[in-house]
């Protein structure tokens, strides 16, 4: 059965922005990270999700077939348009908060991609195949960090913890199916998106037990009337500040 | 290794090298040095600095403080006594002309 | 460099030094465990650190863009050139390191104020056309110095500059390409690429230093193949390069004496003001204190993690210990 080609748009734009904001969000600590080598790395990570975005973006457009490319998506909609889970648009904290969203967002992204990337969409499935290479990556690097700063000295352990805390009630928007989402499921695109929480815990409790952190609490769903696509104050400071200079002089080139 | 050396302090983290190998079968070569507070952040600092653009397929890194190297005041005995033995290389054995050797 | 924590070299033995200037003279590479006087040592680790801290302090302007970038492509090689410029300060410090000092101590130097960094990185950037600019002539400058420098007579350091040419060759046709792009644009665009010219032209000329007679170490580092080339003739060659670029894209540079000489097929440049050179340098230029502070700052916030990640190798190495016995 193929996807109603509406909700598969929404569907990638969603794939897409989570991807867009979250590097974006990661591409503030260029220039700024704890030491060279990690603001290397983590600048690593921005263009992995940058140019993930970029593919997704472009796909999505391909499949709206209004000639919108990435760019457009990316620079002219409005917050209200955008389709990232809140989790990737809090803003980017201290380095804990940033390794450990980072982090419930890997672990995610990669079983999504690593399902995805046989999906029955090819377009979407040799980009999930290239996705699922740097997520597994990621998934490393961000794992390994967040070992190190829960087991490290007890400022960086509370650190995490109160990072976790906080991240915590953003985490069920992940799981909660929406009607692009069950429309892709039953298409044979999306995953379950049960069964992905299911592998996502089995992963997050491993390391999280391996930092000594605590796991708040078990997943639940999002508060009523939040789903993908609702946003927090933060998402509007940002687009503002990443939209500025091209919606500054329209239809130029760049 | 000694890499406490900064430990509880604001240190940049111990030194090590590393080496990358640029395809397979290929000799892992010398690519530079990273810091890193283990060998798995060393391993992925490398990764993260050394093979940015593709350049390696695999990567060693042994941390600074154990690599053993000659001085230059070895270089006499350690390296001249090699240099007068020319039976160890092809160009002492001669061929009859025309002949081609492999 | 501090001359604080530098021991005094003792005197160093002539014939030693005489020995070593043969090797350079016969063209040879210097090692860390050579033997090296201490005025060679001592000069090198303040150009590395200095060249070092240049990379490292010169991610912030641009920096100060990539949440702006108006593209994605834009964006992303915008991120990675950044990116590179922490590499290679990466790679410097790690060549410094060589010559027997610790990464943390030229750090603590860069951030207590004590040392120095390109001049041009002092300079605020105002507009995306600014990240155009900052490749073509910040980063071309930078070639032309890193590419003879590749050769220089200390081992490590030609090593760094040799991969760092090889990576930043895509640095300044970035930059370049935004510039072409935005002149051949809206008038706006046109109008933001010249001014950014404007701005960063002269101070672009500057980077390559003082006039040779007055720069103060130029000619003991020539001997000793450290640099290679002098600065005025750096500069000129820079010029030369960049002259016929500007005019390809159609931008006017901000030199009303410029002009080409038939005789010596080279574009002369009207008097550079030294002044605001030094006085940049000692410190008054319109970011000096904004770009030291965000080192400062990021420097203290990465404290805790730093500490949290050798806290935790500790950690293990006891454990394996503790399995061990």
């Amino acid at each position: 059965m193929s996807a109603d080609p509406v909700l598969l748009f929404d569907y990638l734009l969603g794939l897409g922005d989570d991807r867009l904001v979250l590097g974006n969000r990661l591409s503030e600590w260029c220039a700024h990270g704890p030491i060279l080598e990690e603001d290397i790395a983590v600048t690593n990570m921005a263009l992995d999700l940058l140019g993930q975005a970029s593919t997704l973006l472009n796909l999505a457009g391909q499949v709206e077939g209004k000639g919108r490319d990435a760019d457009a998506l990316a620079y002219l909609r409005d917050e209200i348009a955008f389709r990232n889970v809140r989790l990737v648009e809090l803003p980017i904290g201290d380095f804990g908060f940033t390794i450990a969203r980072q982090f419930l967002f890997d672990v995610y992204s990669f079983h999504l991609m690593d399902t995805l990337q046989a999906c029955s969409h090819t377009g979407l499935a040799a980009l999930a195949g290239k996705c699922v290479k740097e997520d597994r990556y990621h998934v490393r690097h961000s794992g390994e960090w967040v070992i190190r700063l829960g087991d490290g000295t007890e400022e960086s352990h509370g650190r995490m913890q109160h990072a976790m805390d906080k991240l915590w009630p953003y985490v069920g928007e992940l799981f909660q199916p929406d009607a692009a989402d069950v429309a892709m499921t039953a298409a044979g695109i999306s995953p379950e998106l049960s069964t992905l929480r299911g592998q996502w815990q089995l992963v997050v409790q491993d390391v999280m037990g391996r930092a000594t952190l605590m796991v708040p609490a078990v997943v639940t769903a999002p508060p009523p009337g939040i789903r993908r696509g609702s946003h927090t104050e933060h998402l509007g400071h940002m687009l503002a500040e990443m939209q500025i200079v091209a919606r500054s002089h329209p239809g130029a080139k760049w | 290794m000694s890499n406490d050396a900064k430990s509880g302090t604001d240190g940049q983290w111990p030194l090590w090298e590393v080496f990358t190998q640029a395809k397979s079968g290929a000799p892992h070569e010398h690519a530079g040095s990273v810091h890193a507070p283990d060998a798995e952040i060393a391993l992925q600092n490398a990764r993260d600095v050394y093979a940015r653009r593709g350049e390696a397929v695999s990567i060693w890194v042994v941390p600074t403080a154990v690599i053993a190297a000659t001085s230059p005041s070895d270089t006499g005995p350690f390296f001249d006594p090699a240099s007068d033995k020319a039976y160890r290389h092809p160009q002492f054995y001669k061929v009859p002309q025309g002949v081609r050797v492999f | 460099m501090t001359p604080s924590n530098v021991a005094q070299p003792a005197a160093d033995d002539p014939i030693r030094v005489a020995a070593f200037e043969g090797r350079i003279a016969a063209g040879e590479t210097i090692e860390p465990k050579d033997w090296m006087p201490e005025r060679y040592r001592k000069q090198l680790i303040r150009m590395m650190s200095q060249h070092a801290h240049s990379e490292v302090v010169g991610m912030l302007p641009e920096g100060n863009w990539i949440t702006r970038a108006p593209s994605l492509r834009r964006k992303m090689s915008l991120l990675a050139k950044v990116q590179d410029e922490g590499g290679h300060g990466l790679y410097i410090y790690c060549g410094t390191e060589t010559l027997g000092v610790d990464r943390h101590d030229l750090i603590d130097q860069l951030l207590s104020g004590t040392a120095k960094y390109s001049s041009i990185f002092n300079y605020p950037t105002l507009t995306w056309a600014d990240m155009g600019a900052i490749g073509w002539l910040v980063d071309g400058a930078a070639i032309v110095n890193q590419t003879v420098l590749a050769k220089c007579s200390y081992g490590p350091y030609a090593r760094a500059m040799l991969r760092i040419c090889k990576e930043e060759n895509f640095h300044k046709r970035q930059g370049y390409e935004i510039m072409a792009t935005l002149s051949k644009g809206t008038p706006a665009q046109k109008a933001m690429a010249q001014d950014a010219l404007n701005r960063w032209w002269w101070p672009s000329l500057m980077m390559f230093g003082p006039s040779d007679k007055d720069s103060p170490h130029s000619a003991e580092l020539l001997r000793w193949k450290v640099k290679r080339k002098s600065n005025d003739e750096l500069r000129q060659r820079f010029v030369d390069l960049t002259v016929p670029q500007a005019h390809a894209i159609a931008l006017v540079l901000p030199d009303p004496d410029l002009k080409h000489n038939t005789d010596t097929n080279h574009w002369e440049i009207g008097p550079i003001n030294w002044d605001e050179f030094f006085n940049v340098i000692k410190g008054n230029g319109p970011c000096n204190r904004e770009r030291l502070e965000a080192r400062r700052r990021a420097h203290a916030e990465g404290a805790w993690v730093r500490q949290a990640a050798e806290a935790y190798a500790a950690k293990q190495r006891g454990r394996a210990q503790s399995t061990a016995a």
